[in-house]
């Protein structure tokens, strides 16, 4: 009954799964029309037609920002944070309820102001999820830039509003409502994830919110923040006086975004070493390291948004420093690694979904991850900036890794959400195919990156010229691409029938499934306080210390 | 793990004398003698967290209140960020000059006469603040023989909420003297950076309006002299905040341009 209350933090994390399950459906199929536009350009789309090249575009604007913000963004950190938090520290509730289900409603409008953007004239906006000015700041600049775009901007002002307030509840929740015993390294790496990724969406997104204020100024008040002096679009001077910079844009929303991207993967990873010491019964590999690295990633993350503009202008002073400081971030997430790898090593580990899931993080995070350094570099990125390549990175290391941060933790956490355990044979099932279609999906778009396929484009055949001429040489490769993402989204059918079947049977379950140590799963009825540090396993895997336990009684590992 | 060691208020704690439900509320008010809201010789220590009473409440409030204020800080860092780098940026004319646009706009000195005002308005927000917490008064109040809190709080929070108004009004004072002398918002790059600066943090400055006005309104309809406490607390802290915000903006537009 008392789950039933709309200011509790389950109800409103189960409104934020749901906003994000709306989201990745509409997402995923847009990216399911884009990719069978690329594949088979001349496809009639039964009720519409042919696919013209602005409607492409706004395929694209729309599916990065659905995906990011309301899937990315809401689920890991919203949605898990509310559903699992508090009880991982052992508080009743979050700091503030009522500003926690306000933001929850905020995080909503915002999706359907987002969506209300393909049914107005002129429909979505087609600049991409970044809104590059000039281009974003004037309605003359396609269908799509004057009212969709105008629609876009106040949809993410909406979502940047909630994002801080819900940032500032959870930092201040973690601060002020751990339980007894629960001291600053007892914390879960989950909660220090949590934490640094609120941090950064507090600060990161108040930065959004100013630029997003000066662009609509740009558009509506005749300002010129980001406007340069004799902008021409098509044919029509837009602006007669002042300077702007296009670039003050791209420095103000890298700024955001790169920790944005962090916010997305940090949930992911303090996950990911929890379950597999979980799973491997071992200690985290490092605990205090990895909470310093979690800091950091999030710290550098702030300092490094000029690796998305090497090519933009910018000074090649300030590309090198960026360069150098991208390549050190890689320093904690190679650490991370290390430590996933360390802890997993020649373990015996308990191959349930759910640890299937963060081996199968770690493996995309370093595939994916590979590429970020080779980007990292001016001179690289001069030739695979704004192509595929940047695509297959990003898809990887946060796209898909993520989505694997995210099935790993409702498979984990199914027991605490539904009161039952979601199958295995179907998970692994979910899991193997799930692996082999990312990969088969996305590790062709570096190849076809690297042949010099751009992003944003709508066809890529039946052009004049040699790079045309390269270009066609893809499509085998588009089609197989194509073919491996509609099997992708195909594979997780058997993911919901799993949830279906599983909720159907409720087969019974312990309270504490699966043997774990974390606050979130200590028997009804004891007193939340917290007594050890997370992840004690005896070394000869008899017993284990939760961390609700006083020293002395372990408890025996079940079979 | 090597670091463990129990903190030691988990076993100087009496299980007993806690009751589930019981969150502290309606214990005596914090008090500028800052024990632990409960009287002399309170150890709150001995209660679990979130049953700590009032005072636990009043800090829960203020380190939320503090996080915000952070982020928003953020944004007008964003803004000055864009207008140094603005200030700095030209072009390249036809004949292939570099011009750089920027024409310093010369304040009106009435802002002088706002900044005045917003100071005095923050000096009274704070003499309502830290009345709220006279030890005297607030058991009076607590103890339910009178309002006397309340009504000092909510006499000096008047004359906040007045010398803020004051503040807008003269805001948009200075925008007409501007307008007058054809600095728009849609002119120069340094005029565009005046408007968005003034105009942004004169919104901040409504919220924080509303804010107080709530406050009031709390000191009337709040139940409990803790929630008065909080509410008048966070309201002039936020309000303080815009104060130095805006000394700060303020300072910039003076001497930065
Ligand atoms: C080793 C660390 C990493 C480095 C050095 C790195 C480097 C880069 C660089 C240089 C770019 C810009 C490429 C271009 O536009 O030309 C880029 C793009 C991107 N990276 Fe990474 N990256 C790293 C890790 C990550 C991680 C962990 C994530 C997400 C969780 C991520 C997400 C993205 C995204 C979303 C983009 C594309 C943004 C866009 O243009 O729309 N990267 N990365
Ligand atoms: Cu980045």
């Amino acid at each position: 009954m008392r789950a039933l209350r709309l200011t509790h933090h389950r109800t409103v994390g189960f409104a934020y799964l749901g906003i994000s399950l709306a989201a990745v459906a509409i997402g995923s199929f847009l990216s399911l029309i884009m990719r069978i536009h690329l594949a088979w350009p001349d496809r009639i789309f039964p009720g519409h037609g042919v696919l013209k090249p602005e409607e492409y575009l706004a395929l694209v604007t729309m599916h990065g920002t659905i995906m990011l913000f309301f899937v990315m963004t809401v689920a890991p950190l919203s949605g898990f944070s509310n559903l699992i938090l508090p009880a991982q520290i052992g508080a009743t509730r979050m700091s503030y309820p009522r500003l926690n289900l306000f933001s929850c409603v905020l995080t909503a409008v915002a999706f359907l102001v987002a969506c209300a953007a393909f049914f107005v004239p002129g429909g979505a906006p087609i600049g991409g999820w970044a809104a590059y000015p000039p281009l974003s700041a004037s309605a003359l600049a396609g269908p799509g830039q004057g009212l969709g775009m105008d629609l876009w901007l106040g949809s993410v002002a909406l979502f940047s509003i909630a994002s801080i307030l819900s940032g500032v509840n959870t930092l201040t929740t973690i601060t002020l409502r751990r339980c007894e015993g629960m001291s600053w390294n007892r914390l879960p790496l989950t909660v220090w994830a949590w934490l640094t990724a609120s941090l950064l969406a507090a600060l990161a997104f108040s930065v959004l919110l100013a630029a997003l204020l000066m662009l609509l100024s740009d558009r509506h008040l005749g300002t010129a923040f980001f406007v340069p002096a004799g902008d021409l679009i098509n044919g029509v001077i837009v602006s007669h006086k002042g300077s702007g910079s296009p670039l003050l844009w791209l420095h103000l929303f890298w700024f955001f975004g790169h920790p944005e991207v962090y916010i997305a993967i940090l949930p992911g990873m303090g996950l990911t070493s929890m379950v597999l010491a979980n799973f491997a019964r071992r200690q985290i590999y490092g605990y205090r390291i990895m909470i310093a690295t979690t800091l950091l990633i999030g710290l550098l993350g702030l300092t490094v948004w000029g690796h998305h503009m090497f090519v933009a202008g910018l000074n090649p002073f300030a590309g090198t420093v960026f360069s150098a400081a991208s390549l050190a971030i890689a320093l904690p997430s190679t650490a991370k690694v290390l430590s996933w790898i360390a802890t997993s090593w020649r373990s015996r580990m308990q191959l349930t979904t759910a640890a299937l899931f963060a081996l199968g993080f770690v493996s995309l995070f370093i595939a994916g991850g590979l590429s970020g350094p080779i980007l990292a570099q001016p001179i690289l990125d001069e030739y695979l900036h704004n192509t595929f390549f940047v695509i297959a990175h990003f898809h990887m290391v946060m796209a898909m890794a993520a989505t694997f941060g995210l099935f790993c933790a409702i498979y984990y956490w199914f027991p605490i959400l539904f009161g039952t355990v979601l199958g295995e044979g179907l998970g692994k099932l979910h899991f193997w195919l799930t692996l082999l279609f990312s990969y088969s999906t996305f590790l062709p778009m570096h190849l076809t990156g690297i042949a010099g396929e751009p992003r944003h484009y709508a066809q890529l055949n039946g052009m004049p010229g040699p790079a045309a001429h390269l270009l066609a040489t893809t499509m085998p490769l588009q089609r197989h691409i194509s073919a491996s993402a509609i099997g992708l989204a195909a594979v997780q059918l058997v993911f919901f029938v799993n949830v279906g079947l599983s909720l159907w049977r409720r087969r019974a379950i312990s309270q504490n499934p699966w043997s774990a140590t974390t606050l979130e799963w200590i028997p009804a009825g004891q007193a939340l306080q917290c007594h050890q540090a997370p992840c004690q396993y005896s070394p000869d895997s008899t017993s284990f210390i939760p961390q609700w336990s006083t020293a002395s009684e372990n408890c025996p590992e079940r079979e | 793990m090597p670091s463990t060691f129990a903190p030691p208020e988990i076993r100087r704690r009496p299980d007993d004398g806690v009751r589930e439900g019981d969150h502290g509320n309606g214990r005596r008010p914090p008090t500028d003698k800052r024990t632990g809201g409960n009287g002399d010789g309170d150890n709150w220590d001995a209660r679990p967290k979130g049953r700590r009473g009032p005072r636990e409440r009043l800090i829960s409030a203020r380190i939320g209140l503090f996080f915000a204020l952070a982020a928003d800080l953020l944004f007008f860092i964003a803004i000055v960020s864009a207008f140094f780098v603005s200030r700095a940026t030209g072009h390249f004319d036809a004949y292939n000059r570099y011009v750089n646009d920027w024409l310093p706009i010369s304040l009106p000195s009435i802002l002088w006469l706002n900044t005045a005002a917003l100071v005095l308005s923050s000096v009274t927000a704070e003499i309502a603040r830290q009345g709220m917490f006279r030890e005297h008064d607030a058991l009076e109040e607590w103890i339910g023989l009178g309002r006397p809190l309340s009504k000092r709080a909510g006499v000096w929070l008047s004359l906040t909420l007045l010398f803020g108004l004051l503040f807008l009004a003269g805001q948009v004072a200075a925008w007409k003297q501007l307008a007058a002398e054809r600095a728009h918002l849609a002119g120069n790059p340094s005029s565009n950076y005046f408007y968005l600066i003034t105009i942004t943090h004169a919104l901040h400055l409504v919220v924080g309006l509303g804010a107080l006005a709530l406050a009031m309104l709390m000191l009337r309809k709040g139940r409990s002299v803790i929630t008065r406490q909080v509410w008048i607390d966070c309201s002039v802290w936020c309000w303080h905040a815009m104060g130095v915000f805006w000394i700060l903006l303020f300072a910039l537009l003076e001497f930065g341009q």
